[in-house]
C-alpha cells in the first residue's frame, strides 16, 4: 500500500514533466524545485507534533472525562453528558478561531499558534475520546470487578491493572482512527499561521501559482503520513492480540 | 459469649431487595471458624445473594452480619474485614484474561502491599502446585482447560490467605470430566481446615465434606441442619422434593 503511493508519485512526477502539468516547481533533480520539496514537507514536523501531543492530551482528557460518565452519582454523570454534548457541538475550526482570538482575551492571556491549535484540537477530540473510552470499559464484564474486589484491589488500582488494559485493547483500533482524523484536522490550524503542511504548500502557491502540483504534492503527502500511521495501528494491534488470549 | 468468638460469620435477619423483588427474607445464619456449610436450592432462591451479601458484592437493607467481630455498615474497616478474611470463587472463573497465570495470583496480594513481589511468587507457586498446575504458571487464562482455570481461581483466592472461602457453584460450568478435578482440591482445602461456605448441587461433596446443610427457598431458609440428619431425615417437604429431584435413586 505503501510503496504503492510512492510509485504513484514517482509516476505522476515522471509523466507530469511531459505534459501540461508544471512538475519543475517541485522537480527534485532541479535546484529549485528541491528547494520547493524541501520547502513543503519541512511543514510535517508541526503537522505531526501537533497532531500527537494533540492526540496525548485528548486521551488524558477523554479518560478523565469519560470515567464520571461510569460512576453511580447521578451528577458526576450528568458532567460527562453536559461535556460531551457541549465540546461535540462546536465545529473544529470555530474551536481552534476560538481558542487563538477569544480565550486570550477572556483569561488575559497570551498564546502561541502552537499551543492554540493543540487546545483546540485536544478539545474538540476528547468529547469523541471519552464515548470511546465508555464504551469500551462498559463492555468489560461485571465479573472482572467483582474478582478484583475479592483480591482487595481498590477502585484505582482496579481500574489500572485490570479494566483499563482490557478496555484499551478492545478500543485500539478507535484510537488508531482518531489519531487519523486529528492528523487530517491539524491541517485547520494553518488558518491561524500554523506552519505545517497545509499552511506550507499554501505559501508556496502564493508564490509559485501552481495550485495542481502542490496541492498534489499536499495531499500525496498526507496519505503517505496517514497509511505509515495505520500500519502502525496495525501493528501495536497485533502485538497486543498475542498477549491477550481472552476470547 | 465463648462459642461467639469463634463465630466467624454472623448473618441476622438479612433481607435484600432488588427493586421490589425481596431477593433475602430475612436470613440469619452462623458459622463458625473451621466449619463448612454447603448452601443448596432451587435456581432464584436467594444462594448467590446470600454469599455476595458476606463479602458485600450486594449490599444488604437490613439486618446486620458480622465477619470476625467486625459489622459490614460500607465503611473502610468493614472493607477492610472483607479483604483480609473472605476469599471467593465463581462459576465462570472471573480470571484477568490478559494477566498470566502467576500475575493473576500475584497482583492481589502484592498491590495491597501484604508481601513483595518475591514473596507473592512464592506463596502463588505454593498454591499453584497445591492445586496441581505449577507448570502453567506462564499461560494465559484462555490457553487452560475449564478446569485449570477453576483451580487458577481458587489458588488466586488463597493467595489472599482468608480465613473463609465462599463459592458459588463452582462447578457448574465445568464439563462433566473436569467436576472431579476442582472437588478434589476443594476437598482437600476442606480437609485442610478452611472455613467455607459453599453454593453447590454436587451432593457427593456436601456430604463428604459439610458439617451444616442449608437449603433455601424463594430468599428463606427452609431448612439448616446437621449434614446427616439433612441427608436422612430432611424436615420440610420441599426439602425432601428437591432432594429427590437431583438425588440419583
Ligand atoms: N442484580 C440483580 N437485579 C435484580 N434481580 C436480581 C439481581 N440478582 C439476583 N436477582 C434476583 O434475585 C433472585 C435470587 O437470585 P440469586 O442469584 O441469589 O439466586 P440463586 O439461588 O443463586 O439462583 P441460581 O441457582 O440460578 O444461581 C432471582 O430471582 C434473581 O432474578
Ligand atoms: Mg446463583
Amino acid at each position: 500500500m505503501l510503496r504503492a503511493s510512492l510509485l504513484l508519485l514517482v509516476l505522476l512526477v515522471l509523466t507530469g514533466c511531459s505534459g501540461d502539468w508544471g512538475w519543475y516547481v517541485v522537480d527534485p533533480t532541479t535546484k529549485k524545485g528541491m528547494t520547493n520539496l524541501r520547502f513543503l514537507i519541512s511543514g510535517l514536523y508541526y503537522t505531526v507534533l501537533l497532531s500527537v501531543t494533540a492526540i496525548v492530551i485528548s486521551i488524558v482528557l477523554g479518560l478523565l472525562v469519560a470515567l464520571p460518565g461510569l460512576s453511580k452519582n447521578r451528577f458526576l454523570r450528568g458532567f460527562n453528558r453536559v461535556y460531551v454534548e457541549l465540546v461535540r457541538a462546536v465545529p473544529i475550526l470555530v474551536m481552534i478561531l476560538w481558542v487563538y482570538y477569544g480565550m486570550p482575551q477572556l483569561l488575559n492571556i497570551t498564546i502561541t499558534v502552537f499551543w492554540a491549535g493543540v487546545i483546540a484540537l485536544a478539545l474538540s477530540d476528547s468529547a469523541f475520546e471519552a464515548e470511546i473510552f465508555r464504551a469500551g470499559i462498559q463492555s468489560i464484564d461485571k465479573g472482572q470487578y467483582e474478582a478484583s474486589h475479592t483480591v482487595a484491589l481498590n477502585y484505582v488500582d482496579t481500574m489500572r491493572f485490570i479494566i483499563l488494559p482490557q478496555a484499551i485493547r478492545r478500543i485500539l483500533p478507535a484510537l488508531g482512527n482518531q489519531l487519523v482524523y486529528m492528523l487530517k484536522m491539524s491541517s485547520l490550524v494553518s488558518v491561524i499561521g500554523m506552519q505545517e503542511l497545509t499552511r506550507k504548500a499554501n505559501e508556496l502557491v502564493v508564490t509559485e501559482y501552481r495550485p495542481l502540483e502542490i496541492y498534489t504534492v499536499l495531499l500525496l503527502e498526507y496519505l503517505v503520513l496517514i497509511l505509515i500511521v495505520s500500519a502502525g495501528v496495525r501493528w501495536l494491534e497485533r502485538r497486543l492480540q498475542t498477549t491477550d488470549r481472552s476470547t | 459469649m465463648q462459642q461467639q468468638a469463634q463465630q466467624i460469620i454472623q448473618m441476622r435477619e438479612v433481607s435484600k431487595f432488588f427493586g421490589s423483588f425481596q431477593a433475602l427474607n430475612s436470613v440469619s445464619i452462623d458459622v463458625q471458624l473451621g466449619e463448612r456449610v454447603v448452601v443448596c436450592g432451587p435456581s432464584g432462591s436467594g444462594k448467590s445473594t446470600l454469599i455476595r451479601c458476606i463479602n458485600q458484592l450486594e449490599i444488604h437493607d437490613s439486618g446486620s452480619i458480622v465477619i470476625d467481630g467486625t459489622t459490614l455498615d460500607g465503611s473502610k474497616q468493614s472493607l477492610r474485614a472483607i479483604h483480609a478474611n473472605v476469599g471467593m470463587v465463581f462459576q465462570q472463573f472471573n480470571l484477568f484474561p490478559h494477566l498470566t497465570v502467576l500475575e493473576n495470583l500475584t497482583l492481589g496480594p502484592v498491590r495491597s502491599g501484604q508481601q513483595s513481589k518475591s514473596q507473592a511468587q512464592e506463596l502463588a507457586m505454593n498454591y499453584l502446585e497445591r492445586v496441581r498446575i505449577p507448570e502453567q504458571a506462564n499461560k494465559y487464562p484462555a490457553q487452560l482447560s475449564g478446569g485449570q482455570q477453576q483451580r487458577v481461581a481458587i489458588a488466586r483466592s488463597l493467595c489472599m490467605e482468608p480465613k473463609i472461602m465462599l463459592f458459588d457453584e463452582p462447578t457448574s460450568a465445568l464439563d462433566p470430566e473436569m467436576i472431579n478435578e476442582v472437588l478434589d482440591v476443594m476437598v482437600e482445602l476442606a480437609e485442610s481446615g478452611m472455613t467455607m461456605v459453599c453454593v453447590t448441587h454436587e451432593m457427593g461433596f456436601a456430604r463428604r465434606v459439610a458439617d451444616k446443610m442449608v437449603f433455601m427457598d424463594f430468599g428463606a431458609i427452609v431448612e439448616m441442619s446437621d449434614t446427616a440428619k439433612f441427608f436422612e431425615a430432611p424436615e420440610s417437604e420441599r426439602c425432601q422434593e428437591f432432594l429427590q429431584q437431583i438425588l440419583p435413586h
